[in-house]
């Protein structure tokens, strides 16, 4: 059974996506309870997958669809490979999808209406895909797998309001770009290999002959533009902030976090299982020191934009913005730390992005104000949905005991093995803009109104005001709020068992 | 030597277990205040049973987990972190009395967040003062930056709100842009290894390039001792209620900053190391620069509070200038002035904010004279001026003594000439205040009677005020604890 693990993982959110859609529109709980049930069940197996990992002591699981082998007369076929590393991002994107769920049975009904199975199913589709991404081991498949994500997020923020279609139309024609370079990249390294298979991929190209060839560098490049347009990395975003925040409340606290990370995972899979260390840091073109400048430029740009922004989720898409240069940053620094920090942000990341989203959905729900505006004296009036926010601020701002401090920790102790100080500097400049935009918002959750800023949407918060109460935000939205809120600090408190883990993944480089 | 106990731990909580008690009796303000005082003189208690074993020469240690690879949550009473704990713990004491006589005379709102916020920032501080390595000081550090901020922002008005914001972002800011840094570095260079050790864990292992880069990003990032050019959070710090001010802005926040700075020379460098490597002269002078510039400015001041957090400024200068010696005199001299200073200085703090409750005052031009209706208030502003003037017979003339010598014995005869100079300016800036309010007779026009008899603050108020005067004097006749104290650092580093 255990050795079924994997491919459990895809199978039952495979199907409560088919029973969702067949229960149809009318039987909204039943929709939900499939979602709920699916994920669930897919969630203990990812934990299962995360425990015969730890017990096997090899490093990396193997399973190949169908049970094919050379002896059966197929010598190809699609393998899932998954190390620790992979486990844990497929644990984070079932277990979000988990909770995101819960958080969503009142949402979906009141933002979707009829579309509500529509939403259930795709949802479910779109972890299947993010998992698979996550899990193959074969460079087209994941090509297909990155197709279904990305279908399907397109349907999912469509069904948001009037600008969402519009957004996601623009994320359309990005994405499909972005796929496109990696499929051209794929084919380039199918005809001098011959394989798909991304370890036979690596054996051949280990080699070295290869390493001169022009295709190979095409392929190279072109893959790695493909995953910086998915990824969002700056000026490649342009699509990220409108889609995020036009998308519905539930789309966006989930592909938020996600999506991205689940992008940068595929980066580091391809830079250091497909072509390996030797190619990308220092046979091949040699590009460490100008991906991390464009990190740099990542991290500052994003930092500046989202200080700019006066919505709440337009400014948290641009700190994805930023948080995406983190993490590209730590991985082409050459240095394992680097690597580790970059490692262990995937996780610490979707955790406060996460937090954040939920805080923020309810935040808006309930003052109707999609503006930092709505933040204005909230720590007196929803002092719960404000504590998840705070903690998620605090471990954007890299304030211990938080995650984001050790990410930071581990991704500036790299820049600083690598001698990299202007990442470094990145680093810290992100970290204080990040505290000027929290602690604005803190400010006016702590005091409440600031004079000269008209506020329609709230009644006055002085004396007389009526206090939001707590009951009218609905324990199945504060309890994901809650684990989010734990799973920051659990995240932040076990770092180092994680990073011990994920040391052992990062192949010699 | 080093002793495994849970007193450390046990300690360090004791404020932080009043915070529900204060929250469940936030409705009966006497049962409130009883818990935060049973916390008080609990943990007074509690860091003077580790005092025998700490004289003893052993150290306490207390260490839980790992937070990062090799780094473990670690608390650790050595003579120095003894020596603070010991005067933030009995200050509190008083602190809270004076802080009940001075909220209720005010009838100030939110007292029950005031008395919560105010335990949590003693929790942060004892942390910081038994840390046992660095990263533990700066998760200690940054949980005081954060507690104290609804204190001083307590009005709420616009001057809170400006206040509270130049208090994070000089504190936070430059906490995470120069000493985060500093401290990863470190963490790389040293091989993973952050305990304090009484050589320095990095002897050895850092360059004079380098090492002068990181002690500049630690003395500068370790904003809360007030050390120019960040020090414009204290005086803006002053709109908070009088008790932060005096407990908060006069001893344990800004001697957790010159606190850091102290455990940075002894035990992150050491001593020798930096001897060896001759990188402290950068901040010996910018600590010089603060003494004289910080006096100066005081001198300017009309506003009570904001003359005494000049002063403070200027006093915290000295402490970073005597570890900036090197030498054994200028290390006492600095340990001694943590303690001489808080007591002399929370007695200046105690008195403007008696006297801010008694007649509403708070410029020094209006105190022309006030001595009459404040007789006790005003004598030990007095007294305590002389304390930190370090005039004897007064506990500041022993550490300012010891600071003289260690200039003398560094060779540095500029530093030494600057030490009289500041001196006789903070005759300048103190002295006036006092002696125009006892022996000048109020202004005609100034509409107070003269023969309006004695309208001292509430009781509450005006005995901690003595009794921390009283203290400045009984701590020059037996000045040994603290001497002995210091010497512990000295003779292990």
């Amino acid at each position: 059974m255990t050795e079924h693990y994997p491919v459990l993982i895809l199978l039952v959110p495979l199907f409560g996506a088919l029973i969702a859609t067949l229960l149809g529109r009318e039987r909204q709980l039943a929709c939900w309870l499939t979602a709920l049930i699916s994920l669930g069940v897919s969630s203990i197996f990812a934990i299962g997958n995360i425990c015969v990992l730890l017990a096997s002591g090899e490093g990396e699981l193997r399973y190949r669809m169908g049970g094919w082998n050379e002896n059966s007369g197929y010598e190809v076929g699609i393998e899932l490979r998954i190390d620790m590393l992979a486990a844990l991002v497929v644990a984070v994107v079932v277990s979000v999808g988990l909770i995101n769920t819960i958080f969503a049975k009142t949402r979906v009904a009141g933002e979707m209406r009829e579309k509500v199975a529509f939403f259930y199913a795709l949802n479910q589709l779109l972890i299947v895909g993010l998992c698979g991404i996550i899990m193959t081991n074969d460079a087209f498949n994941l090509y297909v797998l990155i197709e279904i994500t990305s279908l399907t997020s397109y349907a999912l923020i469509a069904m948001g309001n009037r600008r969402a279609a519009l957004s996601s139309f623009n994320y359309i024609i990005m994405g499909t770009i972005g796929a496109s370079f990696y499929l051209l990249g794929v084919g380039y390294l199918y005809i001098k290999t011959g394989s798909l298979n991304i370890d036979d991929i690596h054996t051949v190209l280990q080699s070295g002959k290869l390493w001169g060839d022009a295709s190979i560098t095409i392929a190279f490049i072109m893959i790695m533009i493909g995953l910086w347009i998915k990824m969002a990395l700056f000026p490649l975003h342009g699509w990220l902030p409108n889609a995020y925040s036009y998308a519905p409340g539930v789309v966006g606290s989930f592909m938020a976090p996600l999506m991205t990370k689940v992008m940068v995972y595929v980066m580091l899979r391809v830079m250091l299982w497909l072509f390996g260390g030797a190619y990308i840091y220092t046979s091949g073109l040699v590009w460490g020191e100008l991906v991390v400048w464009m990190s740099i430029i990542a991290i500052v740009a994003g930092s500046f934009l989202a200080l700019a922004r006066t919505d709440i989720k337009k400014m948290l898409t641009y700190l994805i913005v930023a948080e995406v240069g983190y993490m590209v940053g730590g991985a082409w620094l050459a240095d394992g730390a680097g690597l580790v920090g970059s490692m262990y942000h995937i996780l610490s990341d979707a955790a406060m992005t996460f937090c954040l989203f939920l805080a923020a959905s309810i935040v808006i729900l309930r003052t109707g104000d999609h503006r930092l505006t709505a933040f204005n004296g909230l720590f007196a009036r929803m002092p719960l949905t404000m504590i998840g926010f705070t903690i998620g601020g605090l471990s954007m701002i890299g304030l211990p005991p938080t995650c984001g401090f050790f990410s930071k920790w581990y991704l500036i102790s790299g820049g600083i093995a690598a001698g990299h100080w202007s990442y470094v500097a990145a680093l810290l400049f992100s970290s204080l803009v990040n505290a000027v935009i929290f602690f604005r918002i803190f400010e006016r959750a702590y005091f409440g109104n600031i004079k000269g800023v008209v506020d329609e949407q709230l009644p006055d918060d002085g004396d007389g005001a009526p206090p939001l109460t707590l009951e009218r935000v609905p324990l199945s939205m504060l309890i994901p709020l809650f684990l989010a809120g734990i799973s920051v600090l659990l995240v932040g408190f076990y770092n180092q068992t994680l990073v011990s883990w994920l040391m052992d993944v990062i192949p010699p480089l | 030597m080093i002793e495994e106990s849970y007193l450390p731990l046990i300690t360090w909580m004791v404020a932080l277990l009043a915070v529900p008690a204060i929250l469940v009796l936030r409705k009966n303000p006497n049962a409130r205040e009883g818990a935060t005082f049973v916390a008080a003189l609990a943990k007074f208690a509690l860091v003077l049973a580790m005092l025998p074993a700490v004289m003893a020469g052993r150290v306490l240690r207390f260490s839980f987990g790992e937070i990062l690879p090799g780094i473990p949550l670690e608390f650790r009473v050595d003579g120095l972190g003894m020596l603070f704990a010991l005067v933030a713990t009995s200050l509190w004491i008083l602190t809270t009395l004076y802080a009940v006589g001075y909220m209720r005379g005010l009838k100030e709102h939110d007292q029950t967040r005031f008395f919560t916020c105010f335990a949590v920032s003693i929790s942060a501080t004892i942390g910081v003062a038994f840390a046992g390595n660095l990263f533990t000081l700066y998760l200690f550090y940054e949980m005081l930056s954060l507690s104290t901020y609804p204190l001083v922002t307590h009005h709420g008005d616009k001057a809170a709100r400006s206040g509270g914001r130049t208090y994070l972002s000089h504190l936070l800011g430059t906490s995470v842009a120069f000493v985060l840094p500093a401290m990863i570095y470190c963490w790389v260079k040293s091989g993973g290894d952050m305990s304090f050790t009484d050589g320095g864990f990095l002897a050895g292992k850092i360059g004079a390039g380098d090492g002068l880069i990181v002690l500049l990003a630690f003395t500068l990032g370790f904003a809360k001792s007030g050390l120019m050019p960040f020090h414009s959070w204290l005086p803006n710090a002053m709109v908070a209620p009088t008790p932060v001010s005096a407990l908060l802005h006069a001893v344990a926040v800004v001697k957790v900053g010159v606190f850091c700075i102290l455990r940075v020379f002894t035990g992150v460098f050491g001593t020798d190391t930096l001897e060896s490597l001759d990188i402290t002269t950068a901040v010996t002078y910018l600590a010089g620069f603060t003494v004289i510039a910080s006096s100066l400015i005081a001198l300017t001041q009309d506003n009570l509070k904001r003359r005494l957090a000049f002063s403070t400024i200027g006093q915290l200068a000295y402490i970073i200038l005597g570890v900036s010696f090197l030498s054994a005199n200028g290390i006492t001299g600095s340990v001694m002035h943590i303690a001489m200073h808080a007591f002399g200085k929370i007695t200046l703090f105690f008195c403007a904010g008696a006297i801010f409750i008694a007649t509403g005052k708070k410029y020094i031009s209006q105190m022309v004279g006030i001595g009459r209706q404040m007789p006790v208030t005003m004598t030990a502003f007095l007294l305590g001026s002389l304390s930190i003037i370090g005039l004897p017979p007064f506990g500041g003339a022993w550490s300012k003594w010891y600071l003289f010598l260690g200039a003398l014995d560094a060779e540095q005869m500029l530093m030494a000439v600057i030490l009289v100079i500041s001196s006789l300016l903070n005759i300048a800036y103190l002295l006036p205040v006092a002696v125009n309010a006892l022996f000048r007779k109020p202004p005609a026009d100034s509409g107070d009677d003269a023969t309006a008899g004695i309208r001292e603050a509430p009781v509450a108020c005006v005995i901690p005020l003595s009794i921390t005067a009283v203290a400045g004097f009984v701590i020059f006749l037996f000045p040994g604890l603290v001497y002995d104290l210091a010497q512990l650092l000295i003779s292990n580093g």
